[in-house]
């Protein structure tokens, strides 16, 4: 046993390069997916059919095609068209656009889901569409969306870990590595595991915390200390008998 | 103010306004009763464009509302003329709508300042006023879901207000609340249609109130005025079988006692 913790410490620094990637391309990754989801999520709840045909278009594609597919597509078909990408961009567009797509759906859904009342009321007050979506009706869809959003959240961060067949080196393709000298069982039984399950809790984490904070604006639910404590967040009592 | 002429509303193949001609005056206090379905709350939501109207015109200080004729043609008005004629109409729903994302001032000045144009602090100031007029000058900083019904109500009275509108459409607004405080709603309705000269369009189930706000009352029935009267001929002495049977349904046998405040 102590030789395989010798071999893992032997090979923290390359286990920490991979995290930082898998890191990266989490974070990226999610940024670049929330910006695609906004827009197209926008256009998809539109009624202007200009902007809803084409975002129902792109988000059936890209819901319908496979993740690895699209990464395949990104790093090796494009170089054939003529345009190179760095494999970080080619990995960070391949989960924006992949889970963008899914999210979409969830900004649409949220914001269809902000009762009539409060659009009517934005009528009654001759708010414009812009005005309208920016300051009453995305604020409250916001607070909808965040639960859909923090597990597709940690889908995409596994996700990530597919990256490693574009000659990017993050934690999966370090442990693959490291697997040689520590042995299968140790390394990815228990480093690898607990690796991603600790990121995966630290994304949950954040997540709860914005989604108390996005409802604590809307005036429900209590102050923002109950985040930091340990106690699971209550979730909404939505459904199942209590 | 207010004219409706050939108005017709129809959700598919159910016709629920036909051929509806009627004016309001500047200044009126028009009350609409009648049975649930009887059309008086979808009036309401055309005159505020919650509704699109499937034939005829409104025409609100002579100007087309949504539709105007031209060439021979029914076409509807330019966007914009429809904001800008909007403007001047405000209006008070049922369930509130309050906004839940910004506390009871914000809520009141969110529409002065975003599309009127004024600076937060003139909008603030006439806010922290209307809510004086409204009993709630404690609450500006509160969020909305921490007040009463009857709170909220007033701070969307109050809210509409904010945009000094020449029209005031009030749709229902005591029926959501407990019944002890429905007085001091209506209370603070009466008290703006005696300080202001707003034309009111009221849809109510209080006839006491409808009795004491307005001075013509239209009853309606399958989408059509069945009967028009002042609210004093109209309470006491209704023409219309229908109306009789209407106001005894609604009145029961307090019928002679309404208006003997």
């Amino acid at each position: 046993m102590d030789e395989k913790f010798a071999a893992i410490g032997e090979a923290m620094p390359r286990l920490l390069d991979g995290l930082v990637v898998t890191i990266e391309l989490t974070i990226f990754g999610a940024i670049a997916a929330f910006i695609l989801a906004v827009i197209l999520g926008l256009a998809a709840a539109s009624p202007a059919k200009g902007f809803r045909i084409p975002a129902r278009v792109v988000i059936e594609f890209f819901r319908g095609t496979s993740l690895v597919v699209q990464v395949f597509w990104l790093f090796f078909v494009l170089p054939l068209l003529g345009i190179d990408l760095h494999p970080m961009l080619v990995g960070v567009m391949a989960l924006g656009l992949n889970y963008g797509a899914y999210s979409a759906e969830v900004v649409r859904g949220s914001i269809q889901a902000v009762p009539t009342g409060q659009w009517e009321a934005t009528t009654a007050l001759s708010l414009g569409p812009i005005q309208r979506m920016r300051r009453i009706i995305f604020p409250q869809a916001w607070a909808l969306m965040i639960p859909s959003l923090s597990s597709l959240l940690v889908h995409l961060m596994k996700g990530t870990a597919i990256v490693g067949f574009i000659t990017l080196a993050d934690l999966t393709y370090q442990l693959e590595q490291v697997k040689r000298t520590a042995g299968t069982l140790f390394t990815y039984g228990v480093v690898g595991i607990l690796s991603y399950f600790v990121f995966a809790l630290v994304l949950m984490y954040f997540m709860n915390a914005l989604e108390h904070q996005a409802k604590h604006k809307l005036g429900q639910g209590k102050s923002l200390w109950r985040i930091l404590s340990p106690a699971p967040p209550a979730s909404t009592p939505a459904g199942g008998a209590s | 103010m207010i004219d409706f002429r050939d108005v017709e509303k129809a959700f598919g193949d159910n016709v629920v306004l036909h051929d509806l001609n009627f004016s309001v005056q500047k200044g009126d206090r028009v009350t609409l009763i009648g049975p649930s379905g009887s059309g008086k709350t979808t009036i309401l939501r055309l005159v505020m464009t919650l509704e699109e109207l499937t034939g005829g015109y409104i025409f609100v200080g002579g100007e087309p509302l949504t539709h105007e004729e031209r060439g021979g043609k029914r076409v509807p008005v330019s966007k914009r003329n429809q904001k800008r004629i909007r403007q001047r109409i405000g209006m008070v729903f049922q369930q509130f709508n309050l906004f839940p994302n910004m506390t009871v001032v914000e809520n009141i000045i969110e529409a002065p300042v975003h599309v009127l144009g004024q600076s937060k602090r003139e909008a603030t100031l006439k806010a922290k006023e209307l809510l004086e007029r409204v009993g709630l000058s404690d609450k500006a900083g509160a969020h909305p879901t921490s007040l009463s019904g009857g709170q909220q109500q007033r701070v969307a009275i109050a809210r509409a207000l904010a945009m000094d509108p020449e029209i005031l459409l009030l749709d229902e607004v005591t029926s959501a609340l407990d019944p002890e405080i429905v007085g001091d709603v209506l209370g603070i309705l009466r008290n703006i249609a005696e300080t202001t000269d707003i034309t009111m369009l009221i849809v109510t189930h209080e006839m006491q109130f409808a009795r004491d706000v307005s001075n013509r009352v239209l009853m309606f029935d399958g989408g059509k005025i069945v009967e028009e009267a002042s609210p004093s001929v109209m309470f006491s002495d209704p023409k219309h079988q229908r109306t009789k049977d209407f106001l005894h349904a609604v009145l029961g046998d307090g019928e002679d006692t309404i208006g003997t405040r």
